[in-house]
């Protein structure tokens, strides 16, 4: 028989956390520090909504960039939250996650042999969803001495005459890294000196804690040319809802858009109008769960000095990343060890590039009661590590 | 930092006031300072336990009781609910605006006890022109607490 599959996709790895997921499954009472979602259900009253809608029979598809209703309100929200503004009808697309933009993203983009900048540590999607849009791509090492920040100096040595696009994808899964304005500065002109485009991730950016996100869209001249990816997963914990966004020149957006309606046709009707309610009204609930993830940011913090496990100081997402070199093991024994003797799951850093060798992730989508167990098992274990090294 | 502080030991009143001070980002002296002044200026008014009786198996009954006083001269409600709240089996005593002028919950052992408060103390008072009262059947959510099992944590362990 002929060999049925597409070469391509056979040469692309399966998600490395597979294997832990297995264990952890089947373990008793093993805490898990190893989810990329929040803990808070939807709060009430968008549920309700969506529910409500159902009641009144929208049941059925929207047009393909998504309610109009709907994106006016993310209109109205960039706006109010970043300072970046939107044509409603055509700059505005309504998706399947924050995933499906960008997949789609890059495939309205990218052509043969056009290399897509990838900073890691990040999120596990870019790089697959760049080979699958035929791009080539082109990995930037992030280091814990920069704080996991994307410098230009690495940008200027990472660009080639065929690169087209920087993937920037921050506040950062798994390191929780943020950009800070002056940071974003200096790429934003050596983008434009290049002439790249920008894919810039912004899914955290309502979970930030030093100061409010900065949307690298709203710096002069980059509008034009960086397409902003947000969605409802985190800000509102809508994970299950599938619902997010794609902002950006029309030119880009309108192509995204054939993509979108080929494959998809249009984002869940039930997930819209809730989605409208949680921009309306749901303010609120964003600022009460951002003040939760940071108590527990801190607790955490705290707890890793105590036990003298170094940590650069996150300030988005809710992941802390440690660093376990002095330990003298790769992530994944460290985490393997880890999950075995105390069962604690945690992610290892190379679950999102070589460069995250020598980390490990904690989730702190957790409640403070089960991070604290989870501390003391921490504890117990490198005291363990270090009694065995000096021995 | 009050209304921090506040906004979290309502939810959370037997936290260690050690890992409080972590998670408000704060000095714990400080901590036991505000708390200590919240309580002398009876803002914080004290520390309760929600519990759920029924699974106990101890008999509890209690009964929300409307009652329509007329205020009295030069003191209006205030005296009249004082009277009221003086009861030790009264638990808690709203004024309330609508129909009636006060919302009062009694606790007692059986029925019969709630009911021979209410006729024997609470009725015959000068200014209670009447009462009606409201067994409560089920309690469902008390304190922002939902008294049924707590849902658990469904989601997948491990997620990039």
């Amino acid at each position: 028989m002929r060999d049925p599959l597409n070469k391509k996709i056979v040469s692309i790895q399966p998600s490395g956390i597979r294997k832990f997921f297995d264990i952890v499954t089947e373990m008793e009472d093993a805490i898990s520090l190893g989810v990329g979602e929040p803990d808070f259900d939807t709060p009430w009253h968008i549920r309700d909504e969506g529910i409500y809608s159902l009641e009144k029979g929208k049941t059925h598809y929207t047009s393909n960039a998504g309610l109009k209703e709907l994106k006016v309100e993310i209109n109205k929200f960039l706006t109010r939250r970043y300072g970046i503004s939107y044509d409603v009808d055509s700059e505005i697309m309504v998706t399947v996650g924050g995933s499906e933009a960008i997949d789609i993203a890059m495939r309205a983009m990218l052509d043969p042999g056009d290399e897509v900048l990838i900073p890691q540590p990040s999120y596990v999607s870019y790089l697959p969803c760049a080979v699958l849009a035929n791009g080539t791509p082109v990995v930037i090492e992030l280091k814990a001495e920069h704080e996991f920040r994307l410098t230009p100096q690495e940008l200027e040595d990472a660009i080639t005459p065929k690169t087209k696009l920087l993937v920037l994808p921050f506040p950062n899964n798994p390191t929780g890294a943020v950009m800070e304005k002056g940071d974003l500065e200096k790429i934003a002109e050596i983008v434009k000196k290049h002439d790249i485009f920008v894919l810039s991730d912004e899914i955290y950016s309502e979970l930030t804690y030093l100061e409010n996100h900065i949307s690298i869209a709203s710096l002069p001249g980059m509008w034009e040319r960086t397409i902003v990816i947000n969605g409802f997963s985190k800000s509102h914990a809508m994970t299950g809802w599938r619902l997010g966004y794609a902002c950006g020149p029309a030119v880009i957006i309108k192509e995204m858009l054939k993509i979108h309606q080929y494959a998809i046709m249009c984002a869940p009707t039930t997930s819209q109008y809730a989605a409208v309610e949680a921009l309306r009204n749901g303010d609120d609930d964003v600022a009460a769960m951002r003040e939760e993830y940071d108590g527990r940011r801190r607790y955490l913090l705290h707890r890793f000095r105590e036990m003298g496990l170094s940590c650069f100081e996150p300030f988005g997402a809710f992941y802390a990343f440690p660093c376990i070199r002095e330990f003298g093991m790769t992530s994944e024994e460290f985490s393997t060890e880890l999950l075995k003797s105390q069962k604690l799951a945690v992610v290892p850093g190379t679950a999102f590039g070589d460069s995250g060798e020598g980390f490990i992730r904690i989730s702190y989508a957790y409640s403070l009661e089960n991070l604290k167990k989870a501390m003391d098992r921490m504890e117990a274990f490198i005291t363990e590590l270090r009694k065995k090294r000096e021995a | 930092m009050r209304e921090k502080l506040l906004t979290f030991i309502e939810k959370n009143s037997r936290i260690d006031l050690k890992e409080l001070a972590i998670v408000l980002g704060v000095d714990e002296a400080a901590v036991i300072n505000e708390l200590e002044k919240m309580e002398a200026e009876h803002i914080i008014c004290g520390y309760h336990t929600i519990i759920d009786w029924d699974k106990v198996g101890l008999e509890k009954v209690t009964a929300m009781i409307e009652v329509r006083v007329t205020p009295q001269r030069g003191m209006g409600f205030d005296k009249v609910a004082e009277r009221i709240y003086n009861y030790p089996e009264v638990n808690s005593v709203y004024l309330i605006s609508g129909g009636f002028d006060f919302m009062v919950t009694i606790e007692g052992k059986t029925l019969r006890e709630v009911s021979q408060f209410v006729s024997d103390k609470l009725s015959p008072l000068d200014s209670v022109l009447s009462t009606k009262t409201n067994f409560i059947l089920k309690k469902y959510k008390d304190h922002g607490t939902v008294i049924a099992e707590p849902a658990k944590d469904e989601r997948i362990q491990m997620i990039p």
